[in-house]
Order: structure tokens, then C-alpha cells, then sequence
């Protein structure tokens, strides 16, 4: 009757909860936090070679910031009640806390280090630009349009004590969303208390690869020769979060198989017969140790800047990959077994619907969408570049 | 004039009660039903705290209990969705244990081949557990499933999001997503029935006396006795979900 699933599963078992949507979710979120974190490496932590990819680190997190509850609200039975999870929060349930999490994140700390960033080039575009742009940018100032040394002062003092919030906050927005499954002592997959951290550095990974990989594509289209030393920082930091992100993985994998409790039996074959493909060909192979790989050569390695920035690009790209097949072993993983330890459930993905591929790359390609809006609309390069 | 208004003289009296004679006659039976019901206007939940047992040694598997619940509680009849179902295990002399249940045991089970690796085999009734620590409500975002005065846990359909965050956070896989209401469904213990001092529709159709409904508080109720005389145990106790269904005859492999 049901070929597909093997051994015994409970009968409510038979419908997967949580999707594509659901994998998407995290995905994105820690895209956000991690440009955040990157961002506030060269705003805090005084790094001034990253510069270049400071301003757009914080456009790609507030271009995915803004997709991210999507998937949330399109996977609702009822979407239409959604809010109510704002107006009357269960406090005890980690999941209620997503919209407040999401909001401070949102206005408290993204606009704002946006606006005060911007601030300076906002009130000389609503000077310079014509017509309907002119009042477009006015509107933005938000009435605030002095420009001179103090008042720029200011802002960068802001902006500094934004970020300094902004590190803790991005951290809790994705611990969270990691904190969200770990804590789901019936899933033995999911319950860990390393979930979190795993969440926040895979999450720092991702970040900085997409925010490195979308600094060589904008040059790219600029015709801009992209700042080698720029690069190679990127690359160093983006290492350095690998391996750790990597290690901290291990060590939750080495845990359970040394403890080896009751589930270790149903989770190895959770890993042999549902997931060997997406972990440990897509996520470790190609998605972790062949991107490390190509990090390690192409920094350290004696190779021309062309060919290190082919391999740069690559490997960023590789680890996009890595990253959202994580976020599918951990979701999808999850409910592939049953929670009687005795079978294997299956997931079969839809072309079409809610839950369906089609919406999903509607969901991943419009940040991008986004992004390209916010880039339009303030330009992320430095002033002389953009005249 | 205050004394006329709120006064009624004896004929007056007698002359509505002829009048409303008619009414009286047609008034609907199930009205009556309603009227008498008084009982469900005072039912004090505090003054319950309800719990079931499951007697393994009686269950003859014969699905009775599924059905009953379907029908009872609208379940929808698709074979993915189930308030309570029955699972078979069967032991084997080299210990290995397999499990199954077709269709939630609702049109019982298929002949075993006689086999003499087999050691064992028993019925296990499996429903929510309505646990008194519940890792369900602990996660719902809004509040929408809750643990009833009475210590029934419950959902409110008109309040659940359809998240599924307490499908993935049962432990006893006794949650569905209702496919026409898109809210999160669940054995209730037919609330409907017990707050009106009736049995639970699977405790009641049971042919053998293997579900054994009652009230942990009160010393007469059969669930006191059941847990009195026998030794009893509770599904993944290690995860401290404390749950209010109590297995007699329940082999370590049950969970």
C-alpha cells in the first residue's frame, strides 16, 4: 500500500509536516545573520579591508529579512490567524517569539543602521535627483537632512552602537531558529543542545559566502576589477567559519554515535537509506570539504588573481549548496523516520501548490529581486565609484 | 401599578397555562434533552482529572475502539488520520520485535503464519496521552492547544494557526493535521461525553474491557482499582511528558 515507507511507522505518521517552505525558513535566516555578522566585522571589529562589501552585506540581510517570514505564512493552515501569534503570544512556546525576534531585528536593528548609514547620501540624492525621485528621497531623510560634520558624527556613532546591538541580536535570531528544533525532545534527530550554535555557524557561513559571491557577480557587472585583498579576507573568515561550523557538526555526530542511544539504530539508517545522498554527498562532500578545500588552495596557494577568483566564486558557490542541503537534512532528515524508532518515512517534493519547487524558487529568487531594488535605490558602492 | 404589573391573580395564572398547553404538546424531545442537561451548566473541571488504562492481556485486536472513534468524532476516514488506532507486535524467539497496523487496526489483523519463531505477540491500543506535562502545548505559538482544568489536553479550532509545531513535538505520534479544518486534531477522550458523565465512544464499544476510563481523584473509579492491582507503565516515561494513559501487560518494547 505504501511501497515507499519501510518497517513501522505510527499511521499519523504518513503525511510529512514540515516542507520545502519549512527548509526555505532557515535558509534564509541565516543568510540575514550571517551578511549581519559580516558586515559588523568591518563596522565593530574595525576591519577596514572588507569595506568594500560592507553596505551590501546589509542590503542582502534585509533583502532576505523581508522574504523570510514568507515561507512561514504560506505553510500556515490559516494564514489569515497568523497574527495572532503576535496579539496573543503563548510565552512559553519557542515559536511565538518569531515575530518579536523578527521585529527587533527588523526596525531596531537592520532600517536603522541602514538609515543612519545612508543618511548622508539620501539628503544629497533628495538635492540632486529630479522629479519624482527628488520627493522619493526627501521622504526618506524622514525630515532629517542636516549634513554637516557633527551631524555625521552622529551617524557613525549610531550606526556603531547599532551594530554593536545588532552582533547579539543576529545571533539570537538564528540560535533561535535553530533553538526552535533542538529543543523538540521528542525528535531525536533534532533534540541537541549543540542545534543552536550548529544554526549560528552554519548560518555565518552561509552569510559570508553569499554576501562574497554577490560582491564578485555585482563587480563582474560593473566591470570593476574586484579588491584582491577585499577578496582574500573574505575568503580567510569564510574558512575560518567553515572549520568551525564544521567541527561543532562532528562533534554533535560523534556524540550521538558514542552515547548511542535507543535511536542510533533508526538514525543510521535514516543516514544510509534517506539521506546519503543530501548529507553526505551534497552537504559534507560537496558542500563542506571541497569548498574548504578550494578556499584553502586558492588563498594560500601561488595561483594568478584570475584563477583564484574563479575558484573564490565556485566555492562560494559550493557552499550555497552545502548549506541549503543542511537545512534539508535537518528539516526534511527530521521527519523521515518515525517516532516510534521502527521505520522510515518518505518526502515526496510537489512541482506545484504551496509546498511545491515552483514556489520555492519564487522564494529564493526574490531577495534577489529585492536586493537589485535596494542596490537601484541605494547604491551600495563607495561615492566616486557610483558618479 | 408596580403591584399590578409583577402580580398575577390565580386566574390569570391558569388561563397561561391553558394557553401555552400547545407548546408543550409539539416541543421538540430533543429540547427536553437540553433542558435536563442541566447537569453539563454545573460540571465543575476542577473537580475531575481524568485518566485511561490500557489492559494489553484483554486487547483481541479487533479494532472495535477505531472505528467507534471514527464515527464518533468525525475522523476523517483516509487511512492517515487517526484519534486512536491498535498496533500489533509481534515478539520472535530471537527477540527481534515487528510491528504493525493496517489500516490503524480498524478491520483487525491479518492472520499470522503459525511460525514457531514466534515467542509472543500482543494488541497494543494506542491513543493521546494526554500527558500532564505536555511538550504540545508547551510549543504551541498561540495558546491554541491547552490543558483543560480536568486534565484533558484539548484544541481550540478556532484559534489554531495550523503550524504543526505540536505534531512534531508529540512524542506518541497522536496528532494529524485535519485535512478539510487545517488545524491540528487529536483524541479528546470525547470530552463531549465525559463532561456529561458518559464513557469515552472507544472505552464504551470495547468488547473485553481493555480500555478502563475513570478519574484519578475519585477512590471508587475503575481506573484507581485498575492501577491498584496492576503493575502499570506509561509510554516514554524518560521523556518526562507524564502521561495520563497507564499500560498493564506492556512489553519493554512498546513505545
Amino acid at each position: 500500500m505504501h511501497p515507499v515507507f519501510s518497517g513501522y511507522i505510527y499511521p499519523n505518521e504518513y503525511e510529512l509536516h514540515w516542507g520545502l517552505l519549512i527548509v526555505i525558513y532557515p535558509y534564509l535566516t541565516g543568510l540575514v545573520a550571517g551578511a549581519f555578522i559580516l558586515a559588523s566585522l568591518n563596522r565593530t571589529f574595525n576591519v577596514k579591508v572588507l569595506e568594500p562589501v560592507y553596505r551590501l552585506a546589509l542590503l542582502t540581510a534585509l533583502s532576505f529579512l523581508i522574504v523570510a517570514p514568507l515561507p512561514l505564512f504560506s505553510h500556515l493552515g490559516h494564514p489569515e490567524r497568523a497574527l495572532e501569534m503576535l496579539w496573543t503570544p503563548h510565552i512559553g512556546s519557542a515559536m511565538a517569539m518569531f515575530g518579536f525576534v523578527y521585529a527587533w531585528y527588523l526596525l531596531m536593528v537592520l532600517l536603522l543602521e541602514i538609515w543612519f548609514d545612508y543618511r548622508k547620501d539620501i539628503v544629497i540624492y533628495s538635492q540632486e535627483k529630479k522629479g519624482v525621485a527628488k520627493y522619493f528621497y526627501r521622504i526618506l531623510t524622514l525630515g532629517a537632512t542636516d549634513i554637516s560634520e557633527e551631524a555625521l558624527r552622529f551617524d557613525d556613532r549610531a550606526g556603531k552602537f547599532i551594530t554593536i546591538i545588532g552582533i547579539p541580536s543576529a545571533f539570537l535570531l538564528h540560535g533561535y531558529v535553530g533553538f526552535i528544533f533542538g529543543s523538540v525532545k521528542a525528535n531525536p534527530w533534532w533534540s541537541s543542545v549543540l542545534m543552536p550554535i550548529v544554526f549560528l555557524f552554519s548560518a555565518i557561513v552561509s552569510g559570508i559566502a553569499m554576501v562574497f559571491l554577490l560582491h564578485m557577480i555585482t563587480d563582474m557587472f560593473r566591470w570593476k576589477t574586484p579588491n584582491m585583498a577585499c577578496l582574500n579576507k573574505l575568503a580567510e573568515f569564510l574558512l575560518y567559519a567553515m572549520l568551525i561550523d564544521f567541527s561543532l557538526e562532528m562533534l554533535d555526530f560523534i556524540h550521538r554515535l558514542y552515547e548511542s542511544e535507543e535511536s542510533i539504530h533508526i538514525l543510521g539508517d535514516l543516514i544510509q537509506n534517506r539521506l546519503f545522498l543530501s548529507l553526505i554527498i551534497s552537504q559534507i562532500v560537496v558542500g563542506t570539504l571541497t569548498p574548504i578545500l578550494g578556499i584553502i588552495v586558492a588563498r594560500f596557494g601561488n595561483l594568478p588573481d584570475e584563477m583564484r577568483r574563479m575558484m573564490y566564486f565556485l566555492s562560494t558557490i559550493l557552499v550555497q549548496v552545502g548549506i541549503f542541503s543542511t537545512r534539508w537534512n535537518v528539516v526534511v532528515g527530521g521527519q523521515l523516520f518515525s517516532k516510534s524508532l521502527r521505520g522510515l518515512t518518505m518526502y515526496k517534493v510537489q512541482v506545484l501548490g504551496l509546498e511545491g519547487i515552483l514556489m520555492c524558487i519564487f522564494l529564493l529568487v526574490l531577495p534577489f529581486i529585492i536586493l537589485y531594488t535596494f542596490i537601484k535605490i541605494l547604491p551600495p558602492w563607495p561615492h566616486a565609484e557610483t558618479k | 401599578m408596580i403591584k399590578e404589573s409583577t402580580s398575577m391573580t390565580r386566574r390569570e395564572f391558569l388561563e397561561i397555562c391553558l394557553k401555552s398547553f400547545p407548546l408543550f404538546v409539539f416541543f421538540p424531545t430533543f429540547w427536553i434533552d437540553e433542558l435536563l442537561a442541566f447537569d453539563a451548566e454545573t460540571y465543575d473541571p476542577t473537580k475531575h482529572n481524568y485518566a485511561m488504562g490500557i489492559d494489553i492481556d484483554k486487547c483481541i485486536g479487533c479494532g472495535r475502539c477505531v472505528a467507534a472513534c471514527k464515527i464518533e468524532n468525525d475522523v476523517p476516514k483516509e487511512q492517515e488520520y487517526f484519534r486512536t488506532w491498535v498496533e500489533r507486535y509481534v515478539v520472535s524467539t530471537d527477540g527481534e520485535t515487528q510491528v504493525d497496523s493496517p489500516n490503524g487496526g480498524i478491520d483487525g489483523f491479518p492472520v499470522l503464519n503459525s511460525d514457531e519463531t514466534i515467542l509472543k505477540s500482543f494488541f497494543v491500543p494506542k491513543l493521546c496521552n494526554h500527558c500532564s506535562n505536555p511538550p504540545c502545548v508547551q510549543v504551541c505559538p498561540v495558546g491554541a492547544t491547552f490543558k483543560s482544568r480536568d486534565g484533558v489536553v484539548l484544541i481550540d479550532e478556532k484559534y489554531c494557526v495550523g503550524c504543526r509545531y505540536c505534531i512534531q513535538a508529540c512524542p506518541y505520534g497522536a496528532r494529524y493535521m485535519h485535512p478539510e479544518k487545517h488545524v491540528a486534531d487529536k483524541c479528546t477522550m470525547c470530552y463531549h461525553r465525559i463532561t456529561k458523565g458518559k464513557l469515552p465512544a472507544c472505552v464504551e464499544v470495547c468488547p473485553t474491557k481493555a480500555r478502563i476510563f475513570g478519574e484519578l481523584g475519585q477512590q471508587s473509579s475503575p481506573i484507581l482499582r485498575f492501577l491498584r492491582f496492576n503493575d502499570t507503565r506509561t509510554l516514554k516515561s524518560e521523556l518526562n511528558t507524564k502521561p495520563k494513559i497507564f499500560y498493564a501487560g506492556a512489553d519493554g518494547e512498546v513505545r
